[in-house]
């Protein structure tokens, strides 16, 4: 057991047993190789189920919302930056939310791995910084490094920036000198090129609304697309209505988005929607010196106005 | 069910059909049926219309999506009018023009075969048929692909079906190295095999024999199970009022990827589209995952809460579904829910709390 799973389950114990939290939120081992399982602890010998590893890739202030009662709930980089945007957001109450801060490493590109194998993994063991993977032909052992999913391996906040207790260490962040080179390499498309790379990412979408779902921005109570009355977008397979749910979904993200990756962790089909979203960060990053999730006195940018705003319209 | 081979006075057949050939026997198939059949892209094995010159995947683990589209598309144009009232017919809803000649289905997997029996039985009763899944079910010939090597996520043999399951197919071939040996189980099968026109005859109690040497290799492989077995005998309301169902639904984020993946889930919405003058009705998928589902036209929402639609999930597929119809659970064990679902809901797992629930009070 690594030593941020012992700790979590220390501190979880302890909150339960003096009755701090009436749950305790966080990842199970799951019943599948790379997967894990969000779940509820209510009792101090249920604790044991508790783990954090390379695979917990939801984000967990996911489940936040709609407790009576105090809860604590495990966070790492990213989910602590979700906790603050719902608390900047009135989705969450700071004084009823024990947060277990959890450093982290980045998670694992559990497509990347399964490509390294023809069959299905039966095996995922985790020591340190190597995993090594069985299926039923081969054995390799990896450097987790070199298998982190995307949105991890430019991460530069694996500290969680909102916590009440931290379960390890804290890690050293990176400086990116090219923050989004993804986005760079679209932006340098021309117009067809563009809308080409977008019909391509979508084509195979089966709306099932993983991307949305698994995401903690979404809890509107009835998402535009299942608004029956009036009806904003058609639900069938056509290109229009597909990519009418992808765009609206980012913008809705605009300013709000940590790049937790849950989106792209979720989906069935292996669509990297944060193609959508990565552009609109940026965006709120270059024009508002914007990256959202890392304070809860300040406003978000879509929801502020200043004088010195860089578009001319709204002064 | 379809007539087995016997019922239709068809007498069985083994094919043996040499790797060299295959290519062109299917350019031969395409003469006289639309092919469907696995196809890799980048969003994994999916089941797709074979475009010309493309050949079924025939080596693959699993595939993301089943081959119900084939009868029942994911969105699929049924019916049409003009809304222009200077038209005689206005508003009056025809039935599209749609392509029912004859359909193959090549490379898919026998637990997608027996799914769509189960389907059939939703489409195909005693009192209503359903025009479009039955017209498509009937223009179409199911070749099944055994499989020798079953994958992590496959639990067929405890769901009804299994890797060499012959339920629901029309031909079953299984690969030995060098060659397919198709084994012809209805005439359209046979129909099929005519037309695909490579192949020698092979001998029957041989190739029998080897298909149950190569069957009983291939179910050693499968290592997990779905318990079910005493479930018939707990009442409806018994497992509905379990007070596990919270647990179970916690992490569910109520997404639609366990039912759309899902071979066996048949559930649609209809649609009216309207562009100027022309009105068109679709039928989509739908899911009972999302609230939508039964939200009413009065805004009352029987099933308003997650844990409300996740129990139906389970109770339908392994209580409501086998009560009814006494064929069994609707379930093939495929594995797609347990691999796609993005929270780790396990049907097996959620099976054995359901079945092993004894109330102690």
């Amino acid at each position: 057991m690594n030593t941020c799973t012992k700790r979590i389950r220390e501190i979880a114990s302890a909150l339960l047993e003096k009755k701090e939290v009436e749950k305790v939120i966080g990842f199970a081992t799951g019943t599948i190789p790379m997967a894990s399982n969000p779940i509820v602890v209510t009792s101090k010998q249920d604790v044991e189920k508790l783990v954090f590893n390379s695979t917990c890739g939801l984000n967990l202030a996911n489940y936040i919302r709609n407790h009576k009662g105090k809860i604590a709930v495990i966070a790492k980089g990213c989910d602590a930056r979700n906790i603050v945007t719902h608390v900047i957001e009135n989705q969450a109450d700071r004084e009823k939310l024990h947060i277990i801060g959890v450093p982290c490493s980045g998670m694992i590109d559990k497509n990347k791995v399964a490509s390294l194998f023809k069959d299905d993994i039966v095996e995922f063991i985790e020591d340190g910084d190597t995993a090594t993977i069985k299926s039923a032909t081969k054995e390799e052992t990896i450097n987790k490094k070199d298998y982190l999913r995307h949105n991890c391996s430019l991460c530069t906040h694996k500290n969680p920036v909102i916590y009440d207790d931290l379960a390890c260490d804290e890690g050293e962040e990176q400086s990116l000198e090219i923050p989004y080179p993804d986005v760079d390499a679209i932006q340098s498309l021309d117009a067809n090129a563009k809308w080409q790379h977008f019909q391509e990412l979508t084509k195979n979408c089966i709306r099932c609304y993983s991307c949305r779902n698994a995401r903690p921005l979404c809890y509107c109570p009835t998402c535009f697309v299942d608004e029956a009355g009036p009806q904003w977008v058609g639900k069938g397979q056509d290109e229009t209505d597909v990519n009418t749910f992808h765009f609206l979904r980012a913008f809705h993200c605009a300013g709000r988005c940590t790049d937790c990756g849950a989106c792209v962790e979720a989906c069935p089909m292996d669509i990297n929607v944060r193609d959508f979203t990565r552009k609109l960060n940026k965006d709120s990053f270059e024009l508002f010196g914007w990256e959202a999730g890392l304070d809860t006195t300040r406003r978000p940018p879509l929801d502020s106005y200043s004088p010195d705003d860089p578009n001319d319209f709204i002064k | 069910m379809i007539l087995s081979s016997k019922e239709k006075g068809h007498t069985m057949k083994f094919i043996t059909i040499d790797k060299k050939d295959w290519a062109k026997g299917i350019e031969n198939s395409r003469k006289a049926y639309q092919l469907f059949g696995p196809v890799k892209e980048k969003n994994g094995v999916l089941i797709k219309n074979l475009e010309k010159g493309v050949l079924p995947l025939m080596e693959y683990t699993d595939s993301v999506m089943s081959a119900k589209s084939v009868m029942f598309p994911q969105s699929e144009m049924i019916l049409k009018t003009t809304l222009d009232e200077s038209k005689e017919d206005h508003h009056i809803m025809k039935r599209v023009d749609t392509n029912y000649s004859p359909r193959a289905v090549v490379g898919m997997r026998p637990f997608d075969a027996k799914a769509i029996q189960l389907v059939k039985m939703n489409f195909d009763t005693k009192d209503f048929r359903d025009p479009y899944w039955c017209d498509a079910y009937e223009a179409t010939t199911f070749v099944g692909l055994a499989v020798n090597k079953p994958g992590l996520y496959d639990f067929s043999t405890s769901a009804g079906s299994g890797p060499f399951g012959e339920d629901g197919l029309d031909v079953l071939l299984a690969d030995m190295d060098d060659k397919y040996v198709a084994k012809i189980l209805s005439d359209k099968g046979q129909d099929f095999i005519d037309i695909f026109a490579v192949g020698t005859s092979s001998d029957e109690k041989e190739s029998q024999v080897l298909f149950d040497v190569l069957r009983k290799e291939a179910e050693k492989n499968i290592a997990s199970a779905i318990e079910t077995d005493k479930l018939k005998d707990k009442t409806i309301l018994y497992l509905h009022e379990a007070p596990f169902w919270d647990d179970v639904a916690f992490s569910c984020i109520n997404c639609g990827t366990c039912t759309y993946v899902c071979p066996t889930c048949w559930c649609f919405d209809i649609q009216d589209e309207t562009k100027r003058k022309a009105s068109t009705r679709f039928r989509n998928w739908d899911t009972c995952m999302s609230s939508l589902f039964t939200s009413h036209a009065s805004g009352h929402n029987p099933r308003d809460a997650k844990t409300q639609r996740v129990r139906q999930r389970f109770m339908h597929k392994l209580k409501y579904f086998p009560d009814k119809y006494e064929e069994g659970i609707m379930c093939v064990g495929c594995g797609r829910c347990v691999k796609s679902c993005p929270v780790n809901i396990d049907i097996r797992k959620v099976a054995k709390t359901m079945n092993s629930y004894e109330n102690k009070e």
